[in-house]
């Protein structure tokens, strides 16, 4: 084993990325931040006084506030595609209320007799707003802009997912690889990021009543400084690829393609829920998908020949706790009925009438079953429970609905899901923490994001299917006590794709032919 | 000079001031007295456009108010609120700059003027003018408003409860200085209170309200012993004995007293003064007879306590 690498040094030789991420996530937040206050703050102003506009405004950003963030940005594909754009727009959203709400508050809260006095004195509307309304309620309105600020720090890692950067990469990335320096390397500056600019404006609002004139200058100038980090990644004519954050740092993905293939393109991070979509309505030109996703058919996608054999296999299989197989020994018997069933195609298939037909995957699960003559009705034994596990995304959740019937139809046993546990490093400690039993796992991910093999024994299994299955067999029952069962036929292999008429029309077919037509734009 | 013409104020159904008239000589003070609710403070903030009446038509000096842009009307008027409304952001001196700087004087004819009255005012300019409202007293306080209303020197006042926010013992204080001001003596002022001795001692002329309606306007005096109705009259009842020594003065009794030669007695005790404080004078003094002196006729004339209550009650039997 090569010795591991401490986070600083990661920092240190990542320190590149490291600062652009970390500039676009400031412009990320700022620019947004900008916006909902350049928005928020003159609505606020507006509703206070009017009551029903104040419960309109108020209760319409409050329900935008309650949207999961992770949902915004998926309700922001359909409207505005991916990239900068729609991250900002949901960050906006996201700071709006508490700018709206804490105007309001604050400009309300300003005592009668004060207003009252200003206007008995002569001052007009707009003096006594600048003058006497605004002053009084800035330490209200900073509070709001400082929480407005903690939020959309945090909500921008999530701006990763759909290619518009910031230290989300690493931590996505991070998790996915099962790479704690990775996660670290964006979480902590991120959070130093949070605290940093919560300080900066808490500043701002303890320099007292009287400096508040200046602070209603200094504000916005700030934001407008910060904002102008954010540089929108340009890529002429070329090709643009979107890759996910896994695929982004390892050895089989993203790194491979440079240091085999010597490609290099202008490149995203993108999250593959909204990836296959984003390359049909050609946001993006190539994409690192899976061989046997749905999408690919839906997309009317190809994927481009890997001609020199970087992306090892991915067969999948049920990875299974050795203990939970000793004390229910039928589980194995009912979980390999599945072994050699579906192959390439068949699971393509299955994926496309979840992901592109939108059919619930335990309809589809018990479809194929019944067509297999697999299926049997539910023994509804009470022998014990056997708690199933999934990643997030259709592929999974279809196999873990067939695994249910057949341990169900065949054994004593009842079954329990817990699916969409994010990636591979979510559903792996999961499982050796005895959280759940089992979920399917694919021999090439063990193999590169749970074993981490020395140079030399990944030259000597990766090559072959059965080298790759047998070594992480036997690997995983000594290292972990888990156990890997029979295939179940299929490879789901990393791949990258492009649009089909696109491919065609530049005559790529290989990953060789790609780097070509790259070097040649150059 | 404020004169003030069937004005009406109707929020949606409810008429808070109805038809009300009313007439303020220059340097007068007339008082605004009546429970809460009774229109009173609607009444003065129609003046200043504060709150727009609904009808009626008011002159202040001789100008329709309504063909002033409300702003520039407020700009001329002497305004104190309740709570005395200083900007808590601003210090001393900001606060009292406020109108000046709408003017637009200059930045030496601010200061200069500030200077001036916050000494007049006892808050010596060097002291306080830094300090913010949060750091003097309620007496302070009031005082900065009173201060930053008088800058700009309006011929016209209008004071929505001055010193309602204070203590007993401050407000007291207060209102003595208050009345002792040269300054003031020259305003025409319309002030608002619910408390009936501030009413006594500050007013010319006291309107007294009920349910959007003046009631009954007059002097203390009038109001005392002329009730025009019951209301009236039981509106005074809780403190009658006390209200009517402070409201006659030694000048409306004179008769009642025994000529008295000469006096050793320095200051002279002058018969403008109320019956109330004649009473206060033997109490303090701990004497049992005092000499007052009427200075249109030039006479004297002794008091005690029982002279002072038979003159009291003959006074009331015979008005």
């Amino acid at each position: 084993m090569e010795v591991q690498q401490s986070l600083w040094e990661f920092m240190f030789q990542q320190s590149g990325k490291l600062w652009s991420q970390t500039i676009t996530h400031i412009g990320l937040t700022c620019i947004s931040l900008f916006m909902a206050v350049f928005i928020g703050l003159p609505l606020g102003i507006w509703i206070a006084g009017r009551k029903k506009a104040a419960w309109a405004v108020l209760g319409l950003a409050g329900i935008m506030q309650t949207i999961p963030s992770m949902a915004l940005l998926g309700f922001m594909i359909p409207l505005l595609g991916i990239g900068p754009l729609p991250a900002i727009t949901a960050l906006f959203l996201y700071a709006l209320l508490p700018v709206i709400r804490n105007t309001y508050t604050g400009i309300s809260g300003v005592e009668p007799a004060v207003t009252e006095s200003a206007k008995g004195m002569g001052m007009n509307k707009w003096q006594i707003l600048m003058q006497v309304e605004l002053p009084l309620a800035m330490p209200v309105i900073l509070a709001g802009i400082r929480t407005a600020t903690v939020i959309n720090v945090g909500v921008a890692t999530l701006a990763a997912y759909i290619a518009a950067g910031g230290l989300g990469e690493f931590i996505f990335g991070g998790i996915a690889l099962n790479n704690t320096n990775m996660i670290l390397a964006g979480a902590i500056p991120a959070a130093l990021l949070s605290i940093g600019l919560d300080f900066l404006l808490s500043l701002l609002q303890k320099s007292g009543l009287r400096r508040m004139n200046k602070v209603m200058l200094v504000l916005p100038v700030l934001l407008l400084v910060l904002s102008s980090f954010y540089l929108v990644p340009y890529t002429g004519n070329q090709l643009l690829a979107g890759f996910t954050p896994e695929f982004m740092g390892r050895e089989d993905g993203y790194l491979g393609l440079k240091s085999k293939y010597k490609l290099d393109i202008p490149t995203v991070v993108i999250s593959d829920a909204v990836m296959y979509k984003a390359a049909f309505e050609k946001k993006l030109d190539i994409i690192s998908g899976y061989s046997t996703d749905g999408r690919l058919k839906a997309y009317n996608l190809v994927t481009l020949k890997d001609d020199k054999n970087i992306f090892p296999p991915y067969y999948a299989c049920p990875l299974v706790r050795t203990e939970i197989l000793e004390k229910y020994p039928e589980l194995e018997t009912a979980l390999n009925l599945l072994s050699g069933i579906i192959h390439d195609s068949v699971m393509t298939e299955l994926n496309f009438k979840v992901d592109y037909l939108k059919l619930a995957p335990e309809k589809v699960a018990h479809d194929f079953l019944l067509s297999k003559g697999l299926y049997k009705k539910p023994l509804k034994g009470s022998k014990g429970t056997i708690r199933l596990g999934s990643k997030i995304f259709a592929e999974q959740y279809i196999l873990v609905e067939m695994y249910k019937e057949l341990i169900e139809g065949n054994t004593q046993l009842t079954v329990q899901t817990r699916t969409g546990l994010g990636g591979t490093k979510i559903c792996f400690d999961a499982l050796t923490n005895g959280e759940i039993d089992l979920y399917p796992e694919y021999t090439g991910t063990g193999l590169l994001v749970i074993l981490k093999p020395d140079t030399k024994t990944m030259s000597r299994v990766s090559g072959s299917r059965e080298k790759v299955y047998d070594f992480v067999r036997s690997e995983f029952s000594r290292q972990y006590k888990l156990q890997w069962l029979k295939p179940i036929g299929f490879n789901n292999a990393y791949a990258l794709m492009m649009r089909k008429e696109q491919a065609q029309s530049l005559n790529i077919t290989t990953i060789t032919d790609l780097k070509q037509f790259s070097s040649n734009e150059h | 000079m404020i004169i003030a013409e069937n004005i009406s104020k109707k929020f949606r159904a409810v008429h808070a001031v109805n038809n009300v008239s009313f007439e303020v000589k220059e340097g007068n003070t007339l008082v605004l007295l009546g429970t809460s609710g009774c229109g009173k403070t609607t009444t003065l903030k129609m003046l200043n456009r504060l709150i727009e009446a609904t009808s009626g038509t008011i002159y202040i000096n001789e100008k329709n108010i309504f063909d002033q842009k409300p702003e520039f009307l407020r700009r001329t008027i002497g305004y104190v609120s309740q709570n005395n409304g200083l900007f808590p952001h601003y210090t001393v001196a900001e606060n009292v700059a406020i109108v000046p700087k709408l003017l637009k004087w200059s930045k030496t004819e601010i200061i200069e003027k500030t200077v001036e009255l916050l000494d007049q005012l006892k808050l010596p300019f060097a002291h306080f003018a830094n300090k913010y409202p949060n750091e003097l007293s309620g007496g302070q306080q009031q005082r900065v408003a009173l201060a930053r209303a008088l800058i700009s020197d309006p011929p016209v006042m209008l004071m929505d409860e001055p010193f309602g926010a204070l203590d007993p013992v401050t407000r007291a204080q207060v209102r003595a200085e208050f009345t002792a001001m040269p300054l003031l003596k020259r305003k025409t002022i319309v002030l608002v209170t619910h408390d009936i001795q501030e009413a006594f001692e500050l007013g010319d002329a006291v309107c007294l309200m009920d349910k959007g309606k003046i009631v009954q306007s007059g002097t203390a005096k009038e109001l005392m012993f002329k009730p025009e109705n019951e209301f009236v009259k039981s509106f005074f009842d809780q403190q009658r004995l006390f209200l009517e020594l402070k409201s006659l003065t030694f000048d409306d009794v004179w008769n009642e007293f025994e000529t008295a030669d000469e006096t050793t007695q320095t200051p002279l005790f002058l018969s403008s003064k109320s019956l109330w404080e004649g009473m206060e004078k033997l109490s303090n003094l701990n004497k049992n007879r005092l000499i007052v002196y009427q200075s249109a006729t030039k006479s004297l004339k002794y008091f005690t306590l029982t002279a002072i209550q038979n003159a009291a009650a003959s006074y009331k039997q015979g008005k």
